[in-house]
């Protein structure tokens, strides 16, 4: 009784007992719950997810033209091809391509419509914004470091890894799509 | 840092290679493993590790809430909203940490109590006190900074009080008072250096309280006789005695916490902080913080621009010199029966003195038919007492007050069954 | 356990004093028969009733009253007014988007394009609920000197919160004979001066409500609050929810620790 204050053997204060497993499992979970918010907060917030999607009026873009809009923080190319820039694109299918994923026109234009290119204006090596008419493929050029897109936006020169990313659509109407 | 021999014992090979070029596990292990700890502890000791989780949980949240918050008077109102209603969990960040604010001062209150309880501040352990002192300052700059930051109405005229007494004081006064507005009220560039200070304070705070540890682990714990370890009988390992015991503590305090964040988030706040700030209309009561109330009533109880400032900094002042004014030989009020009856009068006169300032100073606090006692003339006795207790009853205490027997050793009255000293 | 009961009695000591400290401000509020959907730690909004508080709130508030931190996106988020669960983003609940876009007076102002000129446009759910002036001045100008506050957190900002909104909506009451209101300030018995600047808003049917719900004054106003109530916390019920399991959980650790504790410290005497 009270001799020493530390007993030694199966009194051992140090031993793993069950207890002190659950109450130590108990406090790393509660660590782990606030950790959980605290990741959260760092994901977009309420006012930027709600502008994450736009509408887009097809009717206002005419024929060989190009309309650039900001969605997400970015340039979106909403562009109204020529026959010839369709054709263009179109026999390219065939050839080798760098990025082969979706590549085909008919899997970039929207829906149903291959006059109408929807692009994220986005260059795929470092993020520049390319313009259009440039290179040697009359697609879009990116000024930084030379990539070079055809006029279905798909790489076809220069260090740029991937095609420029088509957006998700969705044909609202006749003339109304939604990006994103 | 406990001044002991050194027991830590590498284990691995790495851990021998790293002790012999910087011996932090050593430090950690001597420090919070093998540190000796009075085993008499009560609960009142484990405030220290609910003010250091507090502490963690306040910078932690305050990190967190400066991604999304923006110091510009027309936008810092709408920014802290926009953390409440769109930012995923902001509310919950947000709410953690302006009622994380109100429970570290709850602790820190209870902590101090503790302390001056027990006679913690008493031979060897003066600058361990001070240095306490200094934290608690920095942590009223903290928390007053922290609330101008929403730029509610209450906010921006609480901010404009405390800045104004600053320039109550002679010489100075003016410049410094400009100095924090940096205009010519308070404004924009105040609001911008103040969330500068406010994010900076805190780990002042911090590293003050490495030097508070530091103290602390040099002179040995107090406890609640007083009565300095004796010999290995008197103590326990920190580890696992102290750490479970404190991990309990923490729980505990960690369900108040809860309750306040969830379910009355508010309770502690001002309504008219919800209003956005606005120069040209004053709300009808200005009332600091609660941890604040005491001090606001000593700062209105007297008439006196300047003294009231100077009696409202010196109520804590005199903390600083409070090992000198106590000449009790005994260190624990547990053997003062004497000293026990002017601490409770101590702590019921603080919360009367936290009710005035909560109060108009005009204001009947106790009516007597027409008139009554007011409210800052409740405020004048119980400022008198504050001081009183410190500068004439904590010396003369000392010397005149008969105590009851103190026990050798820690051990001692367990096993002289001496339970005329445990009643206490 | 004495010592344990010395730790848990000023914890609950502070958790009774501090609701009663609030409640010394209370003094002649009501509230409505059937008490708040939302009170208590249970207590979740009723969807009918923020229907119809928008309603209200759109019909006959916000021709004066300005809620700048609302947007539209914000009706159908989770526990809202018209939260609809196949669309967990609110900016693609199709009934918000025609809220939004139907908005009309105060409209949504946009810039024109092609011209420059600020003009009129159909209102997106990302937008905010618009304006009724344009400016202080003009509302001063319009309402004889005062500006309406916005009512974007006018629940938390006032001492009695809901109680408060719904007694001031009901409170036009006929003034005591020995009283003279001032031109043009109207009496309300749940106004601290009794003087109030807003002309009683609200009559018997002046909304009309879709679901069949009879259109007293009364209900109107606490229809109306318990929108302003959403409005001034949406996280609220998520809140209060999340803290059920979050409470439970931590009593759960304190008691682990406890017997952890208590484990520990069995051979030391």
């Amino acid at each position: 009784m009270g001799d020493t204050a530390v007993h030694s053997g199966s009194d051992d204060p140090n031993r793993r007992d069950f207890i002190h497993i659950a109450a130590l499992a108990a406090a790393g979970g509660a660590g782990a719950m606030l950790a959980w918010p605290l990741v959260q907060q760092m994901n977009p917030s309420g006012d930027t997810l709600a502008l994450a999607s736009i509408e887009v009026d097809l009717s206002k873009v005419t024929e060989g033209m190009q309309v650039v809009l900001k969605w997400r923080g970015k340039p979106l190319f909403v562009r109204y091809r020529t026959a010839a820039e369709i054709a263009s694109a179109q026999a390219a299918d065939s050839e080798p391509l760098k990025d082969k994923e979706h590549s085909k026109d008919s899997e970039r234009h929207v829906v149903g419509k291959p006059q109408y290119l929807v692009l994220v204006g986005v260059c795929t090596h470092l993020g520049c914004v390319p313009t259009f008419g440039g290179g040697d493929y009359k697609g879009w050029f990116c000024p930084c470091h030379g990539s070079q897109y055809d006029t279905s936006g798909r790489i076809r020169k220069g260090p740029a890894p991937k095609n420029l990313e088509v957006p998700d659509i969705a044909v609202l109407s006749d003339t109304m799509i939604k990006v994103g | 840092m406990s001044g002991q021999p050194s027991t830590y014992q590498p284990k691995s090979g790495f851990t021998r290679w790293l002790d012999s070029r910087l011996p932090i596990l050593r430090l950690a292990h001597d420090s919070f493993v093998d540190y000796p700890t009075p085993k008499n502890l009560n609960y009142w000791w484990t405030f220290g590790a609910i003010l250091s989780f507090m502490l963690g949980m306040q910078i932690i949240t305050g990190i967190v809430l400066a991604m999304h918050y923006v110091p510009n008077a027309t936008m810092a109102f709408a920014s802290v909203e926009h953390i409440m209603r769109d930012v995923n969990y902001g509310w919950l960040v947000r709410y953690l940490h302006a009622n994380g604010a109100s429970m570290f001062f709850v602790a820190v209150y209870v902590h101090m109590l503790r302390g001056l309880y027990y006679g913690s501040y008493k031979a060897p352990r003066e600058i361990l006190w001070i240095l306490g002192c200094i934290i608690y300052l920095l942590m009223m700059a903290t928390g007053f900074l922290g609330y101008a930051l929403v730029w509610g109405q209450m906010s921006f005229h609480g901010a404009v009080v405390i800045t104004n007494l600053f320039g109550a004081l002679p010489l100075v006064g003016e410049s410094i008072r400009t100095w924090l507005w940096g205009g010519f009220s308070v404004d924009n560039a105040t609001l911008n250096r103040f969330f500068s200070l406010h994010y900076l304070l805190p780990f002042m705070i911090a590293g003050v309280v490495i030097l508070h540890v530091w103290a602390l682990h040099v002179s040995g714990q107090n406890n609640p006789i007083g009565v300095d370890p004796k010999s290995e009988k008197d103590t326990v390992k920190f580890t696992p005695y102290a750490t479970v015991k404190d991990g309990f503590g923490v729980a505990l305090f960690v369900v108040m916490f809860g309750l306040f964040v969830f379910y009355m988030p508010n309770s502690l706040g001002d309504v008219n902080n919800y209003i956005p700030a606005n120069p040209l209309v004053t709300p009808e009561h200005i009332v600091p913080e609660w941890y604040y109330l005491p001090f606001y009533a000593i700062l209105r109880a007297i008439p006196n621009k300047l003294m009231g400032v100077l009696a409202m900094f010196g109520s804590i002042g005199v903390l600083f010199i409070l090992p000198w004014l106590d000449t009790s030989k005994v260190r624990s009020m547990r053997f003062r029966p004497k000293a026990q009856i002017f601490f409770v009068i101590f702590v019921i006169n603080a919360l009367i003195l936290g009710w005035c300032g909560h109060n108009p100073p005009d204001k009947f606090a106790i009516p007597v038919g027409e008139g009554g006692l007011t409210f800052v003339w409740l405020s004048r006795i119980g400022t008198a007492y504050w001081f009183a207790y410190f500068v004439i009853i904590m010396p003369l205490l000392g010397i005149v007050e008969k105590t009851r027997p103190v026990p050798d050793t820690i051990s001692s009255p367990v096993l002289s069954g001496a339970a005329t000293v445990e009643k206490a | 356990m004495r010592r344990i009961l010395s730790v848990i009695a000023p914890v609950l000591a502070l958790a009774i004093a501090v609701p009663a400290l609030a409640a010394e401000h209370e003094a002649k509020l009501y509230t409505p028969k059937g008490g708040w959907s939302f009170q208590g730690p249970l207590g979740s909004f009723d969807q009918g009733s923020l229907q119809r508080g928008y309603k209200v709130y759109r019909e006959v508030c916000s021709s004066c009253h300005a809620m700048n931190l609302l947007s539209f996106r914000n009706l159908g988020e989770k526990y809202g007014p018209f939260y609809d669960e196949k669309f967990p983003n609110p900016a693609d609940n199709p009934f918000v988007k025609t809220l939004a876009h139907d908005q009309e007076a105060p409209a949504i102002k946009g810039i024109n394009e092609e011209t420059g000129d600020v003009e009129d446009r159909p209102g997106l759910p990302s937008d905010r609920f618009p304006d009724p002036f344009p400016n202080e001045y003009a509302a001063k100008a319009s309402t004889g000197g005062y500006v309406p506050p916005d009512l974007s957190l006018i629940v938390k900002a006032r001492e009695g919160g809901a109680n408060y909104i719904y007694s001031i909506l009901t409170g036009f009451v006929e003034a005591p004979s020995d009283v003279t209101v001032p031109d043009k300030l109207y009496y309300n018995q749940s106004f601290p001066s009794h003087f109030l600047g807003m002309k009683p808003p609200l009559a018997d049917n002046k909304v009309s409500f879709d679901d069949g719900t009879p259109s007293t004054i009364r209900q109107q106003a606490k229809d109306v609050t318990t929108f302003l109530a959403w409005a001034s916390e949406p996280k609220q019920t998520e809140r209060k929810r999340l803290g059920l399991w979050v409470m439970a959980y931590l009593i759960g650790m304190a008691l682990l620790a406890y017997g952890s504790y208590r484990r520990v410290w069995k051979n030391v005497h």
